[in-house]
């Protein structure tokens, strides 16, 4: 069936089975590679996009589910020339190691600091509950968003 | 030409041994750009930028000059398998030695071409000037004949002193399009035309299938193809979630046969009731100067079977057009690989292209080689489309070859000087490698269940001294006599095959957790204890390092609850020195609050390299060490997700300083894997510390906790 959903600003008309996962709509229909398939389950956060400010797992959605809804990702935060602070903050700490559980914790950090720019370590890490890496980048990756949260404070 | 006997004749370094043309390794662009063309492969280890980076210092050209080109089994030079820490030593050496020649010919012909002799000439990015006025740059002075020839090896690298782009921390070259959701990986690529493939696997290992009637699937809207071969069974269809809602029916309608045969449990001790083959691996029955043994301790340490888990499941991407297959493919080795796909299709290996595209980090043999076998069996059956197949996360965990179980007897004499007389080691464990390119057999998963089935060639060990199952088994401490044996179980009831480290990771947990016992039966401190019996200097200096880093206080004692220890270990007794102090707080669970390490891997060529692989090894071992096990019942493995598979979290992390011993006059030792046997030990250790309670087996859930605590 044909269904309009709004992606990274942009109303985007799509044919799929209603309640195909909206991750395979994200990478196969509108070529967006950045959310990524880990489990199909909701237990890893490989797939994670914003949908209405919320940092939602998409493997997990029926993407009927977000008609009418802002789906934000990776792709509309910033791009290799211009990264976004937190990006950039991950590339400033070289918080990756294969990379491929990165832009699911990229947003899950975007849709915290969205709405909490002064996040304890403790929040931090409560908020990331959804996400897995399997390469122990943790120490990394908890640095890169301590040093992003700062430089958006210093920056607003 | 230099293509000599002599030349031919000498032994080149590193992987220039075996692929001896320079334009193996290297092209000069028109532009001034250098493409390299390395045979190893990025598994998020950071090696190509530590490759690139050798390239530019050898060659005096800016980073920004030097391109990567795919390994690629039509173009690379072949350099086996990436594994064990070897990449620098192999890739990097060879280009090292590659990029000086090639400076060399390039200087030689610009002082023909300028009419000047090479002392008047310098090289600064890729431009060659002469004192005297004129230049030329790499692009206007090369040609396709200037590489057409043999390494000689005879042009010098630059000495360490000389650097200035290698052993510094050049940030990762891949970094900044994986943080931007870039297409970087295997899974993210796209083909016109492509189709999704899902495999439909017995339910376990012994299954064989009875009945399917395909023909409600074949149905299904958007599928393409069911493609049966014995006892393997497969979808493609147009859309990916079309293919996995076909997959999930043919699962469920298909029947299937199985036998009981899998151990009772998932302790590994079933390991000690298996025929195995036992080879004395070290012996020394020097004079010991005690008097008498004054004690005499024994122990036992196992780990069960545990999983890669990458967190991105395996893919591949296929192609079969007029007889010629392509093949994406994560796989650590593509020309092992091409070789047992050959087997397998019963075609010529120049029929098959294999390239190589990077996938999730890997830590070994995972399922990367299987799923090219399936998405070629797929290809071929819908001839000109290409084919995608994506394990599921239950496909990944059930059948991916884990790192085998492992038992380790350990036994020892204290002498009444506080010295350890005598020291003895068994190892019981199935092989560690089963990777394609294996002798006498195909290891590929599905090349098992078809009709006209390969048999899978028998699980190995690679070696000493690097070793598999015995790997880093004979200590580096010296003691008077010693016994180190090896039981090698060959029949594995599970798949297992090389998991990051090997068995370096139960053996080194054995030996580093056996010396805190006798340090505490000899009233020792257990960093002094160490010391006492190690003369390696470089050893002596990473453990001092860290012992100091962590402000380690001789006879620390833990208050209860909180607690620290220490492990080291020199990786495969060959590679990277590593020691590590953790320090765990234990309440319901162990935690592992904070955790310091010094290495020594020879020359640094890129230090924070070396310091993220470090971390992010401790990290991964804390994991393994306090969580992870496979489960199986008689007849299948039933850890199927992430949830019968519970990883280190977020809330759980420590904080983690390593400190590097960079030896720019020592030649670099590889550092992926030195952090996993000190690790455990260091976690075993530090419970005790806290506790007085000693954990002997892997993993230390809160249940065998409150089993040792009562
Ligand atoms: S892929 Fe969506 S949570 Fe794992
Ligand atoms: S960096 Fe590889 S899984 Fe996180």
């Amino acid at each position: 069936m044909a269904l309009t959903i709004t992606v990274n600003g942009t109303p985007r008309e799509i044919t799929a089975d209603a309640e195909t996962p909206l991750l395979y709509v994200l990478r196969n229909d509108l070529q967006l590679k950045g959310a990524r398939f880990g489990c199909g389950a909701g237990q890893c956060g490989s797939c994670m996009v914003i949908v209405d400010g919320k940092a939602v797992q998409s493997c997990d959605v029926p993407v009927s589910a977000v008609a009418g809804k802002s789906v934000i990702t990776i792709e509309n935060l910033g791009s290799v020339e211009r990264p976004h602070p937190l990006q950039q903050a991950f590339i400033d700490e070289q918080a990756a190691q294969c990379g491929y559980c990165v832009s699911g914790i990229i947003m899950t950090a975007k849709a915290l600091l969205d709405v909490n720019p002064e996040p304890g370590e403790h929040e931090i890490r409560a908020a990331l509950a959804q996400n897995l890496c399997r390469c122990g980048t943790h120490a990394r990756i908890l640095r890169a968003i301590r040093r992003a949260a700062e430089k958006m404070r210093a920056a607003t | 030409m230099t293509s000599g006997e002599n030349t031919a004749a000498r032994k080149l370094p590193g992987s220039l041994e075996t692929n001896r043309r320079l334009d193996r390794w290297l092209r000069v662009n028109r532009d001034g750009t250098v493409t390299v063309f390395p045979g190893k492969v990025e598994i998020g280890q950071g090696i190509l930028t530590v490759l690139v980076q050798i390239v530019a210092e050898e060659l005096d050209l800016a980073l920004e000059r030097v391109r990567l080109a795919p390994a690629d089994t039509s173009r690379s030079p072949n350099e086996g398998i990436t594994s064990g820490s070897r990449s620098i030593q192999e890739s990097g050496m060879a280009l090292r030695y590659a990029a000086a020649e090639v400076r060399d010919l390039l200087m030689q012909r610009a002082a023909v071409k300028l009419g000047v002799s090479l002392e008047q000439l310098t090289a600064a990015d890729g431009v060659i000037a002469a004192r005297g006025g004129g230049s030329l740059t790499y692009g206007e002075l090369a040609d396709d004949d200037l590489l057409a020839r043999e390494a000689t090896a005879e042009v010098a690298p630059k000495a360490a002193a000389q650097h200035a782009v290698v052993g510094t921390a050049v940030p990762r070259l891949d970094i900044p399009a994986k943080v931007a959701g870039v297409p970087s990986y295997v899974q993210d690529l796209e083909l016109p035309g492509m189709l999704h493939g899902r495999i439909v696997r017995p339910p376990g290992y012994s299954g064989r299938l009875t009945a399917l009637d395909a023909a409600e699937v074949q149905a299904m809207p958007g599928v393409v193809a069911v493609v049966r071969d014995g006892n393997f069974i497969a979808v493609v269809a147009g859309r990916e979630e079309q293919a996995i809602r076909a997959q999930r029916r043919l699962a469920r309608i298909s029947q299937w046969e199985e036998q009981s045969a899998l151990p009772e449990n998932s302790d590994p001790r079933y390991l000690l009731d298996c025929v195995a083959i036992a080879e004395v691996i070290s012996e020394k029955t020097g004079e010991t100067a005690a008097s008498g043994a004054i004690s005499e301790l024994e122990a036992e340490y196992t780990r069960p079977h545990i999983a890669h888990a990458s967190i991105g499941p395996s893919c591949a991407v296929a192609q079969f057009t007029d007889g010629q297959y392509t093949v994406w493919t994560h796989s650590q080795g593509i020309f092992p690989l091409r070789g047992d796909l050959a087997k397998v299709l019963g075609v010529d290996e120049k029929s098959i292209t294999v390239i190589h595209a990077e996938g999730a980090g890997c830590y070994g043999h995972n399922g990367a080689d299987d799923v090219a076998l399936d998405a070629v069996l797929l290809a071929r059956a819908v001839p000109g489309r290409p084919v995608r197949v994506q394990w599921m996360r239950e496909d990944e965990f059930a059948w991916e070859p884990y790192g085998s179980a492992m038992v380790v007897r350990m036994r020892a004499a204290l002498g009444a000087d506080g010295r350890i007389a005598s020291w003895s080691h068994d190892v019981w464990s199935h092989g560690h490698s089963t990777r394609p390119g294996g002798k006498g057999g195909v290891n590929l998963l599905a090349g098992w269940h078809l009709a006209q089935p390969l048999r899978p060639a028998a699980p190995g060990n690679p070696p000493l001294p690097a070793g598999g199952s015995h790997r880093n088994a004979i200590p580096l401490y010296d003691f008077p006599q010693q016994h180190v044996t090896n039981h090698l179980v060959s029949e594995a009831p599970l798949r297992v095959s090389a998991l990051r480290s090997l068995g370096a990771h139960v053996n080194v947990f054995a030996i580093e957790s056996f010396m805190d016992e006798l340090a505490i039966a000899a009233g020792a401190d257990p960093v002094e204890f160490r010391l006492r019996h190690m003369k390696d200097a470089r050893a002596r200096a990473v453990i001092e390092a860290v012992a100091a880093k962590a402000g380690w206080k001789p006879r620390e004692q833990g208050d209860g609850m909180r607690g620290r220890g220490i492990g080291f270990s020199r990786y495969k007794n060959l590679g990277c020195y590593v020691a590590v102090i953790t320090e765990v707080e234990v309440e319901n669970e162990v935690r592992v609050r904070r955790a310091w390490a010094a290495i020594d891997a020879g020359q640094a060529i890129n230090p924070d390299g070396i310091v993220n692989q470090t971390e992010g090894g401790i990290t991964q071992t804390i994991s393994w060490t306090l969580k992870e096990r496979i489960d199986f019942d008689r007849q299948r493995v039933t850890t199927r997700t992430w949830q019968d598979y519970p990883i280190l979290t977020f809330a759980e992390a420590p904080e983690i300083e390593v400190t590097l011993i960079n030896r720019p006059d020592q030649p670099p030792l590889g550092a992926g894997e030195g952090a996993q046997g000190p690790t455990g030990a260091a976690i075993a250790n530090a419970i005790f510390n806290a506790l007085g309670v000693r954990m002997r087996d892997m993993p230390f859930t809160r249940d065998r906790l409150v089993a040792a605590m009562i």
